[in-house]
């Protein structure tokens, strides 16, 4: 949504707002200012997920993105991307991405989703044996231990889940 | 042009207002985001590296149940008109399809169509699956889905990541890459000016609308498509089950909206529905919106038992045979986009004549 506001026709909309209008929907997208000069919060509603529906109508995800994480890499080893293309086309650039710049896209994806680990089904590529489910198990108690030592307790609630849901 | 017999019932089962609930909801529809592990992600990946993802996907297509009999079409070798049928057809999105003036489709841009699942191929990831039902059907769609997706993914290799899922292009989408959507006919809680905190109340819950061309259309003729908004921290099922209970709760507040208008304006409900009915009878030029609106009048009526004649089937047809491709392509494309006003008019007069007809 990179419209102009439909009110003042000057600043750029960040809003949708849907109103009945002579018993039709009419859908307005407005600046911040002229939204709340209808009385509307541009921060309704956004509570489940912070920024998600409002970094999504923006369509500038990579805008949000913060700044590189300790371990986070220069350059994508697997295709040459870099934060500041990411910031620009808020598009990833490989599988690789995610982990070269994973410290920098932790935190994003904890504001556009309020977590930042998948729960949902596993999978295996072909060709690969699926993981040990004891060792699976080690590896998650581990990280479990040292999210409560680091007090990260919404981490561990979620490592717990994981947890309850492995195979003992 | 596109032959859409070779698609099964052209495309558009998903209209017959067969499922459950079908007199509100006229579809769901699930997508699952999938890439390809050793490719670069469509916005670097360059046309050589597209076209191999086309043929890796087409060849575990092939070898597949789901999908070993799709119809395959190549977006970039398709000419624009083509291309905005299937877009109306809702078969691939507006990304996909580049279907305005001047736009190009991406370079091995296709999709692949088997009954009522398909792939969409090199579009913002490696690989859309998607599936659509009539009525109220999310675990259906999600089970048809699931299976391309377990198909393709024992032959090819998905990108996925032990914390954050099945990658994709956009972090919106990363997770569980599973976007699930209902499209609902809500002119009850319009009328009732109730509309507004319902919408607000979606927010709240992690869900979202768009209109009934997807991600930037417009809400019109009170068709919502209501869908998650978050893809990451909750299982498939919970996210299904989550949209299912609130579309649920949404459509209790549009069937009583629905009877508070019949006890509070009966008259005034009435003559708007055969306002509708009669100016989609008689009109003799119609502008797209202008129709959607009108369609909505007489949707409502048919639901009410205010208007008996009309199928809901052929109410659906028409809002997708209305839209300007289709006019187009029925008019053998050769036909100034100017007159179509009139042409829809023509049509849906017709239409609702030989509804009457088979009726009677």
């Amino acid at each position: 949504m990179s419209d102009l506001c439909s009110q003042c026709h000057e600043r750029e909309a960040v809003v949708r707002l849907t109103q009945v209008h002579e018993d039709q929907v009419v859908t307005l997208r407005l600046c911040e200012r002229c939204a709340a000069e209808r009385g509307v919060d541009t921060g309704v509603g956004m509570s489940a997920t912070p920024l998600g529906g409002f970094l999504a109508a923006l369509g500038h995800v990579g805008a949000a993105m913060g700044p590189p994480g300790p371990g986070d890499a220069e350059v994508c080893p697997g295709c040459g991307a870099t934060l500041p293309d990411f910031r620009e086309t808020g598009r990833i650039g490989c599988a690789t991405c995610w982990d070269a710049f994973r410290g920098a896209l932790a935190p994003l994806v904890r504001r556009l989703h309020g977590s930042t680990h998948h729960t949902g089904s596993r999978y295996e590529p072909p060709g690969r044996s699926p993981p040990d489910p004891a060792t699976e198990r080690r590896v998650l108690e581990g990280q479990l231990a040292q999210a409560v030592a680091t007090e990260n307790f919404e981490l561990a609630a979620e490592l717990r889940d994981r947890l309850r849901g492995a195979v003992p | 042009m596109i032959d859409f017999d070779l698609l099964p019932d052209g495309g558009l089962g998903w209209l017959d207002a067969s499922g459950p609930q079908s007199h509100l909801v006229l579809s769901t529809r699930v997508r699952l985001a999938r890439n390809l592990a050793d490719h670069r992600f469509a916005v670097r990946a360059g046309e050589a590296e597209r076209e191999s993802v086309l043929r890796e996907v087409g060849r575990a297509a092939a070898e597949s149940v789901s999908l070993r009999r799709a119809v395959h079409l190549r977006l970039d070798t398709l000419p624009s008109l083509d291309r905005r049928l299937l877009h109306e057809r809702h078969l691939v999105s507006r990304e996909l399809a580049a279907p305005d003036a001047g736009e190009v489709p991406r370079r091995a841009a296709a999709l692949l169509l088997q009954e009522r699942v398909g792939v969409m191929v090199n579009e913002e990831d490696h690989l859309r699956l998607q599936g659509v039902g009539s009525g109220l059907v999310l675990d259906d769609v999600f089970a048809a889905v699931s299976r391309v997706d377990t198909e393709l993914g024992q032959r090819l290799a998905f990108a996925f990541h032990p914390q954050f899922g099945y990658l994709t292009s956009c972090p919106t989408n990363v997770g569980t890459g599973l976007r699930a959507s209902v499209l609902i006919h809500l002119p009850g809680l319009v009328l009732t000016k109730e509309i507004n905190r319902v919408l607000q109340g979606l927010a709240q819950v992690g869900l979202t609308y768009r209109g009934l061309y997807g991600e930037g259309s417009e809400v019109v003729g009170n068709f919502f498509q209501l869908s998650n908004q978050t893809t990451l921290g909750q299982s498939e099922t919970e996210l299904l089950d989550h949209l299912g209970r609130i579309v649920a709760q949404v459509i209790g507040h549009e069937e009583k909206a629905r009877q508070i208008l019949l006890r509070d304006a009966p008259s005034i409900l009435e003559d708007k529905v055969w306002r509708a009915f009669g100016l989609l009878r008689y009109a003799r030029a119609l502008g797209v919106d202008e129709a959607m609106n009108l369609l909505s009048g007489v949707r409502l009526g048919v639901g009410l038992g205010l208007v008996p004649d009309v199928g809901m089937y052929t109410l659906n047809r028409l809002l997708i045979y209305t839209q300007p491709a289709h006019l187009l392509a029925m008019a053998g494309g050769e036909v100034d986009e100017a007159e179509l006003p009139v042409r829809r008019a023509r049509y849906v007069r017709e239409i609702l004549d030989a509804d009457a007809g088979r009726r009677s």
